[in-house]
């Protein structure tokens, strides 16, 4: 009895509009009167501004306005951007103002917006304005930047660095003093950006009439975004409306409040006309947040049986210029290091550096990537040395299902202690290299290369910690149609959250999924909200719709109950209604109930009672639950040309409970596919005094159709213990090992001539001057060209 | 700016006369002067595919284009795919039943290019698919659901084909 939705491979109720071209993006919005905006950047990646020249600009016809910092409200010419979260060991840090006052810190800091008729006419009149700048040095390498004597990447500061912390289990020292073996390494992932096809936005209206504010984002976190405004505008919260519309794509950018948000707002209250922004790509490119730049020094401490004993080292994390995330980031890369093996001791100092390039924060993966990146290299180096299955290597040293809880002796991003919740790794790579077919790879390999093809497998492995809290709420009310609304600040960019949330309640309710109405992304529509990120939607939202519609449920049967004068337990919810099921009493319609539970004008509640039937649940979970999954791919390399063909890629993967299997392994698909981007493909090219080179997609490049394979799933469901839903996080683990997994398969592929990769992404080029050091490479290439 | 000059054209089976300044874009054209917001801009520099709509039945990048120069042509836009009756097409069901779009932005160009592709080379191997799927971008699905979409169609388009 009842139906049976979550679990269900449901098709996606998003999708009509979607495929339609009915979806309704930032832009598709047009607002009476509206008027457009451009920005004017900053060219030079560290400057000082003597002085801005807008007359010109302003004499343009069809310009309506340019504002400069000194145009801004005295708030924001004085008080930098809050940071957007924090990790535990909160400090100052570096962010923008809103429009640079004096100094410019990157290429692409705005410095000035113009208002005109079209964007045209806003981009012509961009152009027309004259800044005099002092050029200072540029600091364009996080390595650079901690050199003694390096330029400051803000004038000022004492140093580049942004702070210096450390991650520790145990006594580093005694392990490694005792260690029979001790292999050291060091390691780079290369910083990309996001790069949703759709650009970032914003439009703000200023409603003179009620006196508030609205503001339509591209964003991940509207109710953030709304706290940012409140603040920075001293507006009250009750005036301040923050809306994202259907977000083409987020992926960790648009995580972020920027501060072409807030100079759109002050504009619109400004002029008390509507105003749109939309971002253009090469925007994107040099002002979206980007990731990843992190060198990783460490050494790993094993025993003869390659028993891992401890690791230890240094990471350097490029912050960029700013800091909107604070820590968080590097933070999540040191405490992730463990992963899920047993680490009894780890000493990892970090120290995080600000240069003159784009800010740095959080892309899907956020940290993770480079940790997972760094202990798999150094798994796999620790086989090679010892001659030891890589496979069977991670064997000896996973955290056993019968150890959890698992404790590793870290805090996490969230204050917690990390706590891994459930999972059974053994098991969880046991499936992968089933279906890998791992077993005979040695065979398929030497048949390969007896035709000179250079094939190779890789392995990597992942603990994520996501879910993290503080809460995310769901609104649940069943209305006067009979339908139910349900609202949440869990705010989607493409992940099918309307139709997961709705799936829950319908099956709670015992309702069509069709007949769940949902609105997210609207700070109007429920009191609190955090935002997506950290793969913590399902876990935080989805235990809310849960508790939001069981208690709706209750409160449903007691009134039906009452007014049916039938015992609860007589009564069921069925397609909408509640029905009788002993004797021949007609039952009643979920319609008809919300208007009974409305009551009548002027008459008393029944005693007791509340009015309506809704509920809202904020779901607290009290820590972050870890899901985890092992990647296992089979890469092919042309060895003349350092291209790398993926022939096969299979990832097996806990999230815990799979409320939509459609939507899941859609969310490890595409995430494979981002982190074969940061693999083989995306590099962001700065010049050493911080120009950015690729700023298109012809010079960046975007893993395609050509490139992506279709993943191989596997799916085990450890349900989490963090909350009722037993839901974890599958937004990211696509990504998270498949740098590591994909650099490892090549290393694989490529024994026969030593090569030693460390890096990611890795070219074409990166590979042949690996090859190029190798005595082998040349008569191996003058065979593979003969043939 | 430049004197406007006019622009006759029929997008989706409509004809439309408008006054457009000579540098406006067809995707800026179709979107901010009909309203037919379906077609999405996200790169403009035709590297993307978002934007991608048919002139005359020929996929073009709407943002490498000027709006004069779609005068006197036919265009379909992703708002032309759908059944008179709003009831999706096969390959707009296909996408909805293998996951062949997230956040939905890219959506439009891909049912674009692979529109003229089923009509061109009923024939297509996946392979062929991806090929001409490879102009155009997804951040979002990894593209397997979007192949597999296009494949089904083909399957039922000529379900004799071997070999594919």
């Amino acid at each position: 009895m009842g139906m049976k939705a979550i679990g269900a491979r449901v098709q996606r109720t998003e999708d009509p509009a979607l495929l339609s071209g009915k979806g309704r993006y930032l832009d598709d919005i047009a607002l009476p009167g509206m008027l457009h905006a451009a920005f004017l950047r900053s060219p030079l990646a560290h400057g000082v501004i003597r002085s801005i020249d807008a007359a010109p600009a302003l004499e343009m016809p069809g310009v309506h306005a340019v504002l400069t910092a000194k145009d801004l409200p005295e708030m924001l010419r004085s008080t930098r951007l809050p940071v957007m979260g924090s990790s535990p060991q909160q400090t100052s840090v570096m962010t923008p103002y809103a429009l640079a006052p004096e100094e410019v810190c990157y290429v692409g800091e705005p410095v000035a917006i113009v208002i005109a008729d079209s964007r045209y006419l806003a981009e012509d009149a961009a152009a027309l304005i004259a800044v005099d700048y002092d050029e200072l040095p540029a600091v364009a390498n996080c390595r650079d930047a901690v050199q003694a004597g390096a330029p400051r990447t803000h004038n000022g500061n004492s140093s580049n660095k942004a702070t210096n912390f450390k991650a520790i289990i145990g006594d580093a020292a005694a392990a490694f003093a005792s260690a029979p073996h001790v292999f050291r390494q060091d390691m780079w992932q290369h910083r990309g950006c996001g790069h949703s096809i759709e650009c970032r936005g914003a439009i703000a209206e200023h409603d003179t009439l009620r006196g508030g504010l609205t503001l339509w984002t591209s964003t991940q976190i509207p109710h953030i975004a709304k706290h940012v405004l409140c603040d920075l505008l001293a507006m009250d919260s009750e005036s301040v409306r923050v809306i994202a519309p259907d977000v083409g794509g987020g992926f960790g950018p648009k995580a972020v409040f920027y501060p072409e948000e807030l100079v759109v707002a002050v504009v619109a209250i400004r002029l008390g006309r509507p105003v749109k922004w939309i971002e253009d790509r090469r925007e994107h490119f040099l002002t979206a947040v980007q990731e990843r730049d992190q060198y990783w020094d460490v050494e790993i401490a094993v025993n003869g049986e390659g028993r891992i004993l401890g690791v230890r080292g240094s990471m350097l994390h490029d912050g960029g210029a700013y800091l909107p995330w604070e820590f968080s980031l590097p933070y999540i890369a040191a405490v992730t290091m463990p992963g899920p093996y047993l680490l009894p001791a780890y000493d990892l100092d970090v120290t995080v550096a600000y240069t003159n390039l784009p800010p740095a924060s959080a892309i899907r993966g956020s940290g993770r990537p480079q940790a997972v990146f760094a202990m798999e290299r150094l798994l796999d180096r620790v086989a090679r040395e010892l001659d030891i299955d890589r496979a069977e290597l991670r064997r000896r040293n996973f955290v056993q299902p019968a150890q959890m809880p698992y404790p590793t002796g870290l805090t996490y991003r969230d204050g917690r202690a990390v706590v891994y919740d459930s999972g059974d790794y053994p098991t969880t790579q046991s499936m992968a290299l089933e279906l890998a077919n791992y077993g005979n790879f040695a065979q398929r390999q030497a048949e390969a290369r007896a035709q000179g093809r250079h094939i190779g497998i890789g392995i990597a492995n992942y603990v994520e910690g996501c879910g993290v809290g503080p809460y995310e709420g769901v609104s649940i009310k069943v209305l006067d149609n009979g339908k139910i609304n349900l609202r949440s600040g869990a705010t989607p960019t493409g992940q099918g959250h309307k139709t997961m949330l709705a799936q829950i309640c319908a099956e709670t309710l015992n309702v069509e999924i069709e007949d769940v109405i949902v609105t997210l992304g609207d700070t109007n529509a429920i009191a609190m909200g955090v935002g997506t990120f950290a793969s913590r939607i399902a876990a935080n939202a989805g235990p809310s719709a849960l508790g939001a519609a069981q208690t709706v449920k209750a409160k449903i049967l007691a009134l039906a109950s009452r007014l049916l004068e039938t015992p609860e337990q007589d009564l069921v919810l069925d397609k909408g209604r509640v029905e009788v099921t002993r004797g021949n009493r007609q039952g009643m319609s979920l319609g008809e109930l919300a208007r009974r539970a409305q009551g009548s004008p002027g008459v008393s509640l029944h005693r007791g009672d509340t009015p309506g039937l809704e509920h809202t649940s904020y779901f607290t979970p009290a820590q972050a639950t870890w899901c985890n999954g092992t990647h296992v791919v089979e890469v092919e390399v042309d060895i003349a040309t350092g291209g790398v063909t993926l022939l096969d890629y299979v990832v097996a993967h806990d999230c815990g409970t799979v409320i939509n299997p459609l939507i899941v392994d859609g969310q490890i698909q595409g995430g494979v596919a981002h982190g074969i981007g940061n693999a083989l493909l995306e590099w962001m090219a700065f010049d050493p005094n911080g120009q950015p080179l690729t700023t298109n997609f012809g010079e960046y490049l975007l893993p395609s159709s050509t490139v992506v394979p279709k993943v191989r799933i596997a799916h085990l469901e450890t349900p989490s213990p963090v909350n009722p839903l037993g839901a974890k996080g599958a937004g990211e683990g696509g990504t998270i090992p498949a740098a590591a997994a994909i650099v490892s398969a090549i290393e694989h592929a490529l024994v026969p001539f030593e090569a030693r990769l460390n890096m990611a992404p890795l070219t074409p080029e990166t590979i042949i001057k690996s090859l190029r050091q190798s005595p082998n490479y040349k008569g191996a290439l003058r065979r593979a060209c003969a043939e | 700016m430049t004197a406007p000059s006019t622009v006759a054209l029929t997008v989706n089976d409509r004809a439309y006369e408008k006054p457009v300044d000579p540098r406006t874009t067809l995707a800026d054209f179709l979107r901010q002067e009909l309203g037919l917001t379906g077609t999405h801009v996200g790169c403009e520099h035709g590297a993307c595919g978002a934007c991608t709509v048919l002139l005359d039945g020929q996929s073009v990048r709407a943002c490498l284009m000027f709006a004069v120069q779609a005068s006197g042509h036919a265009v379909t836009t992703v708002e032309g795919l759908a059944h008179p009756d709003g009831s999706l097409s096969p390959l707009q069901a296909a996408f909805r039943e293998h996951h062949g779009l997230q956040c939905g932005f890219c959506t439009p160009g891909m049912l674009m290019t692979l529109t003229e592709l089923l009509r061109d080379n009923p024939t297509a191997t996946e392979a062929e698919v991806r090929d001409t799927l490879s102009g155009n971008l997804c951040r979002c699905t990894g593209y397997a659901g979007i192949v597999a979409a296009a494949l089904d169609v083909l399957a039922r388009l000529a379900p004799d084909v071997k070999g594919r």
